[in-house]
């Protein structure tokens, strides 16, 4: 009798626990929500909305405008995403596609290196050999542009491009292309015109992964962007610095006095971020559970 | 859709044009993937070929002098390997746990879905907003102080979906059999994943760990404001010391040091690579020694 309840209680603990873990992750979340809103909100108070909406941000003289560093993320972002959306989908497809097996086999662990890269390693290549380089090469007044910053992100954002969109390739049942095959389209017209489209969800989620990779990137963007906080105005401004929302924080939440009006706008930067991260990945969460339901459904 | 296209407009362009397309088609593919691949093939020579000359057995276990441009990097090794550890004992239980939850327990109902979307969001969040949460909750809130704890708490956390997303697909991947089995010969639901799910999962588990862990070894914003200092003349003496760690390290002589000798640049990032590259290659080994092992 004693043992049966030992047991019962083992597994009753085990299961409590398991559970708890696995309702962590929500947890997390709100907690990460909570202490930015408790730490952020107070800034809405302190500045008033007309000055955060601003274009200057010099907090020094009290100037907390917080669109040009708004403006600096997208401006880097749309750069890196003109690189990598174009570069990342063309090798997932030469991986899942064309390459034959032993290139195959040696590219995907490559791609998986690049993902690991520390981002302060190409910051620090960038700082050291792109920087220069293209401050020589494009005659600019400094290498450290939007431009460099565009091109380090790049390449940071495109194994999640390759690896995401690669997998929704593969995940495509053989049957369609041996069907289009079989109906006379060369290889090339079953990737574009059955493959893809076959593949499309798959392919939106990794272009929105890897674009919320390359809003949210922080050291290498911070080391290599000049962090000037210049409301940007056109193209012309892709080679001038600029300073994105997170090189921001990470530049300044060092220096600043804790609860300060500076602090808690660095918080409020911070609650922005977390807000454009939360809606680009619960788009790609509602394109994951769209596919999963309607596969459902066909199957069932 | 696609069969109905192909019956709607016949195949009339010329088989010769049609086979010029496709070559060159391939040939744009290959160029493309050769302009993706190239860069990472040069940064890790580049690294390696001019770091190594900068390695020396001195460089790796004497402290920085003369403002960090001289001297060698052994207590932001020390400090890397303290973050690592840290970040493993707090988030290799849990995530496991939140795994073997998803993959052998949670209904398939709403509920499950918000955690899976939470795990996903998690994944996402940039890591200098786990950097202001740790700060919020852990250096501040809870009074940690910048200290390897708060550094180590923050990232197990921002490290958790790596683990328990490769976790849960290890889990999956064990079939169903070996379940039945378990359960019919008379074992309750935690005996059977703690005796026969989880040691079939192992690799796929330590592989996700580790994977995890390489992110965590290169992660910088979070530990800028939760653990990180730029000099230290001692060792830290305990987890609620602050640490110098390698990726910090890199990044101050890179940016904020003047006249810092690039060999000592190059000798950290090599350091640093070789960390990240070792635990990749650790992960690639596990992964595919288990594969050749596995019976099922």
């Amino acid at each position: 009798m004693r043992n049966w309840s030992r047991a019962a209680f083992v597994e009753f603990t085990a299961t409590q626990l398991i559970r708890a873990a696995g309702y962590s992750a929500i947890v997390f979340v709100v907690a990460i929500f909570l202490f930015l809103i408790i730490q952020g909100g107070p800034a809405v108070i302190q500045v008033p909305t007309a000055d955060l909406l601003g274009p200057r941000w010099y907090p020094v003289e009290g100037y907390y405008g917080i669109v040009p560093l708004l403006f600096g993320t997208l401006l880097v972002t749309l750069g890196a995403a003109v690189i990598a959306v174009p570069l990342g989908l063309a090798t997932a497809v030469f991986i899942a596609e064309v390459a034959p097996r032993w290139a195959r086999e040696s590219l995907k662990p490559l791609v998986e290196v690049l993902a690991g890269l520390p981002s302060v390693l190409l910051g620090f290549l960038g700082i050291t050999l792109l920087a220069p380089a293209l401050y020589q090469r494009l005659g600019l007044s400094t290498g450290l542009t939007a431009f460099t910053g565009s091109l380090l992100l790049g390449w940071i954002a495109i194994p999640t491009i390759v690896s995401v969109a690669e997998d929704s390739l593969a995940a495509v049942p053989r049957t369609y292309r041996e069907a289009a095959l079989a109906l006379g389209a060369t290889r090339w017209q079953t990737i574009w015109r059955v493959t893809v489209p076959a593949a499309r969800s798959g392919v939106l989620i990794a272009i929105m992964l890897g674009i919320g990779r390359a809003l949210g990137e922080t050291m290498a963007v911070m080391m290599v962007t000049g962090n000037a906080a210049v409301l940007p105005t056109g193209l012309g401004s892709l080679f001038r610095p600029v300073r994105t929302m997170t090189a921001t924080i990470a530049a300044e939440m060092g220096e600043v006095a804790n609860g300060s009006v500076h602090y808690h706008t660095l918080f409020l930067i911070g609650i922005v971020l977390f807000l454009i991260s939360l809606a680009v990945n619960l788009a790609a969460a509602s394109v994951v559970f769209r596919i999963r339901s309607r596969a459902e459904r066909v199957l069932s | 859709m696609t069969t109905a296209d192909l019956a709607r407009r016949p195949n009339v362009i010329p088989t010769r044009r049609r086979r010029w397309v496709q070559r060159t088609g391939f040939l744009m593919l290959t160029a493309a993937t050769v302009l993706t691949v190239a860069p990472i093939i040069l940064i890790v020579g580049l690294i390696l070929v001019r770091g190594l000359r900068a390695i020396t057995p001195e460089f790796l276990i004497t402290f920085p002098t003369d403002g960090l441009r001289a001297g060698g990097i052994l207590p932001a090794i020390v400090g890397t390997l303290w973050l690592a550890i840290g970040t493993a004992v707090a988030s290799v239980p849990i995530g496991i746990a939140a795994a073997i939850y998803l993959a052998e327990y949670a209904p398939d109902n709403r509920w499950t879905r918000s955690i899976r979307v939470a795990i996903i969001n998690l994944a996402g969040i940039p890591s200098v907003v786990y950097g202001l949460f740790g700060l919020g909750l852990f250096v501040l809130f809870l009074r940690l102080g910048t200290s390897i704890l708060a550094g180590s708490l923050t990232l197990a956390i921002m490290t958790l979906p790596v683990i328990i997303s490769t976790t849960e697909e290890s889990l999956r991947a064990v079939p169903n059999s070996f379940r039945v089995v378990s359960i019919s010969l008379g074992g309750t639901h935690w005996q059977t994943v703690r005796r026969i799910v989880l040691p079939q999962a192992l690799s796929g588990i330590m592989t996700g760990v580790i994977l995890g862990l390489e992110r965590a070894v290169g992660e910088t914003a979070v530990i800028l404001f939760t653990a990180a200092a730029v000099y230290l003349p001692t060792l830290p003496a305990s987890p609620l010391a602050p640490t110098m760690a390698l990726p910090y390290h890199l990044f101050v002589i890179s940016t904020q040091v003047p006249g810092m000798p690039i060999g000592i640049q190059y000798g950290t990032a090599a350091v640093l690579l070789i960390f990240v590259l070792g635990l990749n290659l650790i992960a690639t080994v596990i992964r595919s020694r288990a594969r050749a092992r596995r019976q099922w």
